[in-house]
This record gives structure tokens, C-alpha cells and sequence, in this order.
């Protein structure tokens, strides 16, 4: 078990986004996150990664509590995440932004009198990375420049260049045309593979990708967990359909 | 590329300096090349990290003074000891005073930095018999390269020794800056700059980098501050006044803030610009508040971001 989430609640004021939600997420497993808007998907993630503390329940990661122990250090025991509104360094190159991730990752950044330019590790892994993504091409392109399916691209990138253990990515596909999807996913299939990750939590809407991709699926509704199983179970689940899937078009 | 022609007429144009300039207009560099150290590190916290001090006054303070009180009364006249002992002890006084502020941002940050500036000014001209109060103290003239410079006048040594010894100062912390901001940290601060919450998350520990960014600046005021004690020879609490913080930071909005030699040469042009319009007009901050609210509505670059804008067409302001 690399995740495990137990009994979570979260109150914004009064009211109950996750309401008891326990999952656990295992060696090599690509799980996707389901759910009508508001059900508490993205507010489950940042639970998740420690961006929220939770009311209630425990999260352990690598069988530590992770309880309140901050986004950075997160990162450090090997936990990456992207956003659901996308996130970059407006001002900065995709290179740069990589670079940053880099840096990071090998605890550079406190180097205050070295070159940047003259790391070659650094510049090495961090076009690596851009190349894994399509990037490379506009690596001296600042991110705010970039297209919209380029600036989620970049915030997703970004985190695999942490080369993470485990990454949760909130609608890495969300604002792409159903045709890019797609590539996006394969994108995200290789690069996983290529650095060794151990799991992937992604919360999706579309559902011939959540089908395509999950070896499990999590529904939510309402802040509580509807389902927990294979995509084929999900699929049988006539309840479930109703209520999250939708009827899919074969 | 252009750059590097620039900067050696420029080098140049201040190794020739002493001798082809009046007396007077030399000595209105010694304060430009000061608040160029300042600057430095000013724009370290504001360009490349995203941090606004108002309160950045008080370590140019501390660095002055500093330098006062050792000349005058602990007999330490060499300024190869006051200029790392000015940053020393603004680095000790950083160390609380970021350690606090850094956990703000925006308007709060800026406000809290005021408040510490505005407490070590009351502290000046209060404890009377450690500041001299409102009339200061003086500052000796420093011994440099080990020499107390015996035959020079008072404005000879100015225009000469201290004037080369203030320029390679300001050469020494300029290309430190240049490393610095050139460096993984430095591309660590400006991922703090453009998006806090997306640095975390790479990472990137926000408070703890802000903090490191404001110990370089507060040092860099330290030495700066020491460097401006000397052509005066006195330091007195207006040094650590809130109007000398807004003075800096309408210097680095003068220049631009998002150009690494735009502080320069907004303290370049204030000097200059306050001495021209002092000498016709004496109310020149009337003046300097039309230039600072046209610089922030039409030039949000600064003067650098003027002259890059006439190059090509670079999008200088950051929404
Ligand atoms: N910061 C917040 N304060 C108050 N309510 C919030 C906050 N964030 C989310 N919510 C509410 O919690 C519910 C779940 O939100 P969210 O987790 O973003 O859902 P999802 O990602 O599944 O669309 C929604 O009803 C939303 O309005
Ligand atoms: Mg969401």
C-alpha cells in the first residue's frame, strides 16, 4: 500500500465536502478519481496532498501520517501533484520551469553562487523531461505565452520532473479537445514508465479515457464514496452509471 | 550581443570619471554607487522574489551607523572591517525582523517591514546617548587599503581613493548579484515570485526562500549604508526614515524592477534628477511624485523597459 486514506472528512464552515471517504491506492495501480462537479474530487486531492488538513481521518503515505505535515515535505517522501486551474510560472521558460523542478528534486536550490547554466545535470533532466512531453520545441517559450493545453501540459510536466513516486493529477486533460486527450494520456502512460512511477490518481471526466487508462475506478458523490472497483464492476454497477458515468457511447 | 558593449563604456566612462568630471559631479556618484549596493539586494526581494519592503531604510540605518560608531568610538577606521561588520550587523537585525515578515505577503509584508523601519527610527532618536539622537553622529573618514590617505583633502579623498574604492564595491556586489540571480536559488526565488502555491508544490519552501532573499537584501543595505556614511560624515535617524524606503523603492521603479541593471540605473537617475530639479525648484518631491505616477500608469518597465521597448517589442509590465 503506497496511499491510504481513512475515514476523511472535510468541512468548509458547515458544510460536508467529504463526508468518510477511505481509499487505498497499491503498487503500480492507475486509479481515477469520478464524480459530477462539487462531489469533492478536487477537494479529496488536496487532502490528499496535503494542501488541506482534514477535519477528520488520517492520510498515510509509505505508511507515514502525512496529517498537516505540508506540501514540501510531501514532495521530499515523493509525492507530486498538478492542479485542476492550471498552474505555472508566468514569467518563466518551460525549460526554466523544469529546471525549477530539478533543482528541487536533487536539493540544489540553495546554491546560491553556482551556475545554473552550468549544471549540466540540471539542464540535462530538465530537457529530458520537456522532450518526454512534446516541450522540447518550446522550451524558451515563457509558459505564459503558451496555449492552454500547453500551460496544463507544463504544470503536469513540471511535477513529473520531481520524478515522484506517486502523482495526483487533478483534470490533467480538463480545457483539451477530446482528440488531444488522448495524446495526452499516452504522453502521461510513457512518461510514468520512463521514470519509474508507482501510481497515478487522476481525477477525469471523460469517461472513454477513465475506462481507456484505470485499472480502478473511485466514484464520489456528494462527498461520499459511491463506488470503489474495476472499471468492468463500475460498469455493471447500473447505479453507479446513473448517477456518475452517464450512459457511454460505444 | 549589446550588453557587454554597454557595460564597458560604461566601465570605462567610470574609470575616467574623476579625472574629466567636475569635482561636484563626482561626488554625486558616491551616493549612486551606495544605493547601487542597496539596490542590489532591494530588487533581489522585489523583481526577482516578489517582496515589496517599505521598511528598507533600517538596515541602510544600522549599516551607517555601524560605520559611525566604530570610526568614532571603537577606533576601527579600516574600511575593509566596517563594510563586512555594517552587513553583519544588519544580517543579525534581518535574521528576527524577515523571519517575521516573510510570512506575509503583499500589502501586510510591506506594511510590517514599515513598522520595524519606523521602530529602529524611534530608536535612533530616542537613546540619545548611543545615536545622538536627532543630530546623529559622525562618521570618520575610513582608512582604505590601509592607508588614511594623509595628503588628501577632504574632497580629494572623496573624488579620488574613495570614489575607486566605492566603484570597486559596487562592481564586486554587482557581479555577487549577477551569480545570484543566475544560480538554482535564484530561479528558485523567481518560481516564488510568479506562484507561490506552484512552488510549494515543486518543492520550492516559500517562507524559507523569502527569508534567504531578505538576509541577502538587508546585507547588501548594511554595506550600502556604510558606503553612503562617509561622503556626508555624519549619519543621523533620517537615514531610517519611511521616506528614505519609499525613496529606494521609487528608485527601483525609476529604473525597473524587472531588469537586472534597472536599479542602477534608476539610483543613477534619481541622484542626478533630485540634484538637477533640488537647484531650480524647491519642491522637488512634487516633481518626483509626477515622474513616479507617470513611471507606474505608462512605463510600468521603468526607464530600462523604456529603452528595451524602443529594441523590440518586449512585453515588460507583469499583469
Ligand atoms: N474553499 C472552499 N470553501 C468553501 N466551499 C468549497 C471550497 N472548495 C470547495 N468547496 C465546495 O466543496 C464542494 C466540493 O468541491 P470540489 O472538491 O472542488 O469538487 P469537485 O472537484 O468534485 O468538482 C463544492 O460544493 C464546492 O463548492
Ligand atoms: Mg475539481
Amino acid at each position: 500500500m503506497i496511499l491510504e486514506a481513512r475515514d476523511i472528512r472535510k468541512l468548509y464552515g458547515a458544510y460536508v465536502a467529504l463526508d468518510g471517504v477511505s481509499l487505498s491506492i497499491r503498487e503500480g495501480e492507475f486509479v481515477s478519481i469520478i464524480g459530477p462537479n462539487g462531489a469533492g474530487k478536487s477537494t479529496l486531492i488536496n487532502v490528499l496532498t496535503g494542501v488541506l488538513q482534514p477535519s477528520g481521518g488520517s492520510v498515510r503515505f509509505k505508511g507515514k501520517d502525512i496529517g498537516g505535515i505540508g506540501t514540501v515535505a510531501l514532495t521530499r517522501l515523493g509525492m507530486a501533484r498538478s492542479f485542476q486551474l492550471v498552474q505555472i510560472f508566468p514569467e518563466l521558460t518551460v525549460l526554466e520551469t523544469l529546471q525549477a523542478a530539478v533543482v528541487s528534486r536533487l536539493g540544489r536550490g540553495a546554491r546560491l553562487f553556482a551556475s545554473l547554466a552550468g549544471d549540466s545535470q540540471v539542464q540535462a533532466d530538465a530537457l529530458e523531461v520537456a522532450s518526454l512531453f512534446g516541450l522540447a520545441d518550446k522550451a524558451h517559450a515563457l509558459a505564459r505565452e503558451l496555449p492552454q493545453g500547453d500551460k496544463k501540459l507544463l504544470d503536469v510536466a513540471s511535477a513529473f520532473a520531481l520524478r515522484p513516486e506517486i502523482i495526483l493529477l487533478d483534470e490533467p486533460t480538463s480545457g483539451v479537445s477530446t482528440a488531444d486527450k488522448h495524446a495526452i494520456m499516452e504522453i502521461l502512460v510513457g512518461a510514468a514508465k520512463r521514470i519509474g512511477l508507482r501510481a497515478i490518481i487522476q481525477v477525469e471526466h471523460d469517461m472513454d479515457i477513465v475506462f481507456g487508462y484505470s485499472d480502478r475506478i473511485i466514484a464520489l458523490h456528494q462527498g461520499k464514496l459511491l463506488a470503489d472497483a474495476t472499471p468492468a464492476e463500475i460498469e455493471a454497477d447500473a447505479r453507479v452509471v446513473d448517477m456518475v458515468v452517464g450512459r457511454r457511447r460505444h | 550581443m549589446r550588453t557587454p558593449v554597454v557595460l564597458s563604456l560604461v566601465g570605462i566612462a567610470f574609470l575616467g570619471l574623476p579625472v574629466l568630471a567636475p569635482a561636484y559631479y563626482v561626488t554625486l556618484m558616491l551616493p549612486f554607487m551606495a544605493y547601487g549596493v542597496v539596490l542590489l539586494g532591494l530588487n533581489l526581494l522585489f523583481g526577482y522574489t516578489g517582496l515589496v519592503s517599505f521598511g528598507h531604510a533600517l538596515f541602510i540605518g544600522i549599516g551607517a551607523y555601524t560605520g559611525a560608531v566604530l570610526t568614532t568610538h571603537l577606533g576601527v577606521r579600516h574600511m575593509e572591517l566596517i563594510l563586512p561588520a555594517a552587513a553583519l550587523a544588519a544580517a543579525v537585525v534581518a535574521a528576527p525582523v524577515g523571519a517575521l515578515c516573510v510570512r506575509y505577503v503583499k500589502i501586510y509584508f510591506g506594511m510590517l517591514t514599515l513598522a520595524f523601519g519606523m521602530v529602529f527610527y524611534t530608536f535612533l532618536l530616542k537613546f540619545y546617548k548611543l545615536t545622538g539622537g536627532d543630530e546623529g553622529m559622525r562618521m570618520l573618514r575610513p582608512y582604505l587599503l590601509g592607508s588614511e590617505w594623509p595628503g588628501f583633502s577632504k574632497t580629494a579623498y572623496l573624488i579620488g581613493p574613495y570614489y575607486y574604492f566605492s566603484l570597486a564595491v559596487l562592481v564586486l556586489a554587482t557581479l555577487l548579484m549577477w551569480r545570484i540571480v543566475r544560480s538554482p536559488f535564484g530561479l528558485c526565488l523567481k518560481t516564488i515570485r510568479d506562484n507561490p502555491l506552484k512552488a510549494e508544490s515543486l518543492g520550492v519552501s516559500v517562507p524559507r526562500y523569502r527569508w534567504y532573499a531578505f538576509m541577502i537584501s538587508a546585507v547588501y543595505a548594511g554595506a550600502g549604508g556604510a558606503l553612503l556614511a562617509t561622503p556626508t560624515g555624519n549619519v543621523d535617524p533620517t537615514l531610517a526614515y519611511w521616506t528614505h524606503s519609499g525613496n529606494i523603492v521609487f528608485m527601483v521603479l525609476l529604473g525597473g524592477f524587472s531588469s537586472f541593471f534597472g536599479p542602477l540605473l534608476g539610483a543613477f537617475a534619481f541622484i542626478f534628477l533630485q540634484d538637477t530639479v533640488m537647484s531650480v525648484f524647491p519642491y522637488w518631491r512634487l516633481i518626483f511624485g509626477a515622474v513616479l505616477a507617470f513611471i507606474v500608469i505608462f512605463a510600468p518597465g521603468g526607464l530600462m523597459g523604456l529603452f528595451a521597448r524602443g529594441r523590440r517589442p518586449v512585453e515588460v509590465s507583469r499583469a
